[in-house]
């Protein structure tokens, strides 16, 4: 018994570190997409009054009376920018109403009752939209990020619509995504399927130094990559120039090589060329030559041996290098962040943004969870399709 | 009628992959049609290069291969017409029995009708019926092979190529399928080249064997005629069991020779020496030498000593020293009263004169 557990036992170490650094950060990331309790904890009463209210007139006195004071006391504990926060997030104008709702019910103890103290505060405190974004926020478990990310929102009934068409954001750009990350890995496989089939024929000396020029760009620093494609591509860059030079260019009609799609595609493909690469190559490496050669001895042209024969032998370096760079490319953000300009950024250069600017968290955790699922669903469909045991990783 | 033109023609084949070395060097040899011919030799001996050349894997680096009577180095081997089983049976794993089968009807246009009858009949010839829908990987070695010989065959070609395509079978299985092979090579009147090096599957299968040393036909003959007559000391010793006694030329007559071999001194059939004097070996086969059991009765009488006696159930392998040589083997059969013959035992033995051949002085080749 014992011995049967030490072997596992050596991957602990490895396992905990996964667990501590990598697994539960995701889990709580993803919890905060769902789970919102600030404004909950903050104002219990105000909230509970309002889950019996219908959300159509103006609420009652008593609900006057707990908003004023449990921000007075959100405002003592530093809170009531925070709760103004995410009422904004679900109504947005409303932080001001919030916070100047918070000052008033510390100051003017006494001076009135808390209606009369509020919509002095701010006329907005007798509109029942205000009072229906707080019960909004207030909500413990919420599906408004997800519904957010997805460009969908509630109406006043609570059914789900889509947002109007100019304020739809993140579909447009999954849908821009994933087209980018096809078009990587289409330009990835048509690059660097010939490069392993050379590879995998060549001798093994010569073999092992193609595949270090495979392999170097692995051992640069990705930024050094990235910024040395912005050298090459911009318009008074090293390609620009070349082309002027051999005439191909007229000088005032420089191509826009970086800043846009185009730099995001050509950076991307390179970096990700060798996840390609390695993977078919390892199958292609242990495809016997006798398999050509018996194609061709059964009357297969070179065209016939390769589609009938060797191309499907393959399928399974390609599905994984296919797969990998797809993968990889679905999350990319550097290289995006550096040459892509505004017309080049990517899901996760969004992610990004909610994360570092505008601080919505909530928001950056429902964009990952769903650039999670999507790629969750395309291992799937993998699995079904081409057959997990069709994958081989090298 | 004879046919007049041999299916395969060999013209002064040379093949060198480094233009300094020769690993097939100057071979002519024929083959004709419906004929069985298989090539042996040790490994590296260029038997496998020449049936790659045939296929048209290979380059000719001079010489000229003919099949029908035209020269074939233009030719690609996709338009050559030549079934090939290989040596790892090379099929292909993604498909299964029957679109193995059909690989070869289907890059040849062959209607799907016709594919179906075709694939079925080979299937029939190889007695794999109802194992269409499998992939190679869920048959045995015997069952690949087999399938990979109908695939050679589905097409109909005339000529079939196999390159050991045995080797890597258990022995039962591999001698069940050598008959096989034959039957069905007679059946179809093809023409079958085979690559082997074990001298007891070319016994079995072939109508003449081509025996190959370091790149180079050492003789090309039926079985018997190499077992009973081989003309060098390398066919003596790699086909069938055989006894090797050095020794020089003593003395020369029109058909026989006698040869000093130590102490000893043996007539023996002349095949290789034309001079007194050159050294020579002399081969004999361990069945044609006999106890002497009244003096005189074989030409050749000498006392040994038994060394070793080797029960095999249906012959008993004596191991005797005679003279200088201390591994002299004789084999007799398991019949009745074969005699207690026991280690230690003196005896004299013998054999006649024209059952032993003084071939080439054998040197430390493979």
């Amino acid at each position: 018994m014992r011995r049967r557990l030490r072997k596992p036992a050596l991957a602990l170490p490895l396992v905990a570190f996964v667990l501590v650094s990598f697994i539960a950060p995701i889990l709580l990331m993803l919890a905060r997409g769902v789970h919102q309790p600030v404004v909950r904890d903050a104002l219990p009463e105000t909230l509970a009054i309002l889950d019996a209210w219908d959300g159509l007139g103006v609420p009652e006195e008593a609900a006057f009376a707990a908003a004023a004071e449990e921000l007075r006391a959100a405002d003592e504990a530093r809170l009531a920018a925070r709760i103004g926060g995410r009422v904004n997030r679900v109504r947005s104008g409303l932080r001001t109403v919030i916070v100047a709702g918070a000052r008033t019910g510390a100051d003017g103890a006494g001076a009135g009752s808390a209606r009369e103290r509020l919509l002095a505060a701010d006329p907005a405190w007798g509109d029942p939209a205000t009072w229906r974004a707080l019960r909004t926020a207030g909500e413990r478990f919420t599906l408004r990020n997800y519904l957010n990310a997805l460009d969908l929102d509630r109406g006043a009934d609570g059914a789900v619509v889509r947002q109007p068409e100019e304020r739809r954001v993140y579909v447009p750009l999954l849908l821009r995504t994933l087209g980018v990350s096809a078009a990587v890995t289409v330009l990835c496989l048509l690059l660097g399927y010939p490069v392993a089939h050379v590879i995998a024929r060549a001798p093994a000396r010569r073999a092992r130094w193609l595949l270090l020029a495979v392999l170097v760009p692995f051992w640069t620093s990705l930024l050094v990559r990235t910024t040395a494609w912005i050298v090459l591509l911009q318009q008074r860059g090293v390609i620009n120039d070349l082309l002027v030079w051999l005439g191909l260019v007229d000088d005032a009609a420089r191509l826009t090589l970086v800043y846009n799609m185009t730099g995001t595609l050509i950076a991307m493909t390179h970096v990700l060329l060798p996840f390609m690469v390695l993977p078919i190559y390892s199958v292609m490496q242990g495809i016997p030559p006798r398999f050509m050669r018996a194609a061709e001895s059964l009357g297969a042209t070179p065209a016939q041996a390769f589609r009938r024969v060797y191309w499907p032998l393959t399928l399974p370096g390609v599905g994984a290098g296919a797969l990998l760079v797809f993968i990889l490319a679905i999350g990319y953000y550097i290289t995006p962040a550096l040459v892509g300009g505004s017309g080049g950024q990517l899901f996760s250069n969004m992610i990004a943004f909610h994360m570092e600017t505008s601080l919505n968290w909530g928001l950056a955790a429902a964009l990952g969870g769903i650039l999670l699922a999507v790629v969750g669903a395309l291992y799937v469909l993998y699995e079904r399709t081409v057959g997990g045991e069709n994958l081989r990783l090298g | 009628m004879p046919e007049t033109v041999p299916h395969v023609v060999f013209r002064g084949v040379s093949k060198t992959f480094d233009g300094v070395t020769n690993v097939v060097a100057d071979l002519d040899l024929e083959v004709g049609k419906g004929e069985f011919v298989t090539f042996l030799g040790p490994s590296g001996s260029g038997k496998t290069t020449c049936l790659n050349m045939l296929a048209g894997f290979v380059a000719v680096s001079s010489g000229t291969i003919l099949v029908h009577g035209r020269s074939v180095e233009q030719v690609p081997p996709r338009k050559r017409g030549i079934g090939m089983v290989f040596q790892n049976y090379a099929l292909f794993p993604h498909l299964t029995v029957a679109g193995n089968l059909s690989f070869p009807l289907e890059v040849r246009g062959v209607g799907e009708a016709r594919r179906k009858k075709l694939v079925a009949r080979a299937l029939e010839q190889v007695r794999l019926q109802g194992f269409e829908d499998r992939r190679p990987s869920r048959l045995s070695g015997g069952q690949q092979q087999r399938v990979a010989i109908a695939r050679a065959l589905v097409f109909e070609p005339d000529l079939v190529l196999m390159d050991e395509p045995l080797g890597a079978l258990d022995r039962r299985l591999r001698e069940e399928l050598q008959y096989e092979i034959r039957g069905l090579q007679r059946r179809l009147g093809i023409t079958c080249i085979y690559v082997t090096h074990d001298q007891q599957e070319a016994m079995v299968l072939s109508d003449r064997v081509a025996v190959f040393r370091a790149g180079r036909l050492e003789q090309v003959d039926t079985p018997e005629g190499l077992y009973e007559e081989p003309q060098r000391s390398f066919v003596a010793r790699f086909v069938g069991e055989n006894n090797r006694i050095p020794g020089v030329v003593e003395e020369l007559d029109r058909g026989l020779c006698t040869v000093r071999a130590g102490s000893g001194r043996i007539r023996a059939l002349r095949v290789v020496p034309d001079a007194v004097g050159q050294p020579t070996t002399v081969s004999i086969r361990p069945e044609r030498i006999g106890f002497a059991v009244a003096p005189g009765s074989y030409r050749n009488e000498f006392s040994a000593r038994v060394e070793d006696v080797t029960f095999l159930g249906d012959h008993l392998r004596v191991t005797l020293s005679v003279f200088a040589k201390r591994d002299m083997v004789l084999t007799i059969p398991n019949t009745v009263g074969h005699g207690g013959v026991l280690p230690g035992d003196e005896v004299r033995i013998g054999w006649a004169a024209t059952d032993c051949r003084a071939l080439d002085c054998e040197d430390d080749g493979p």
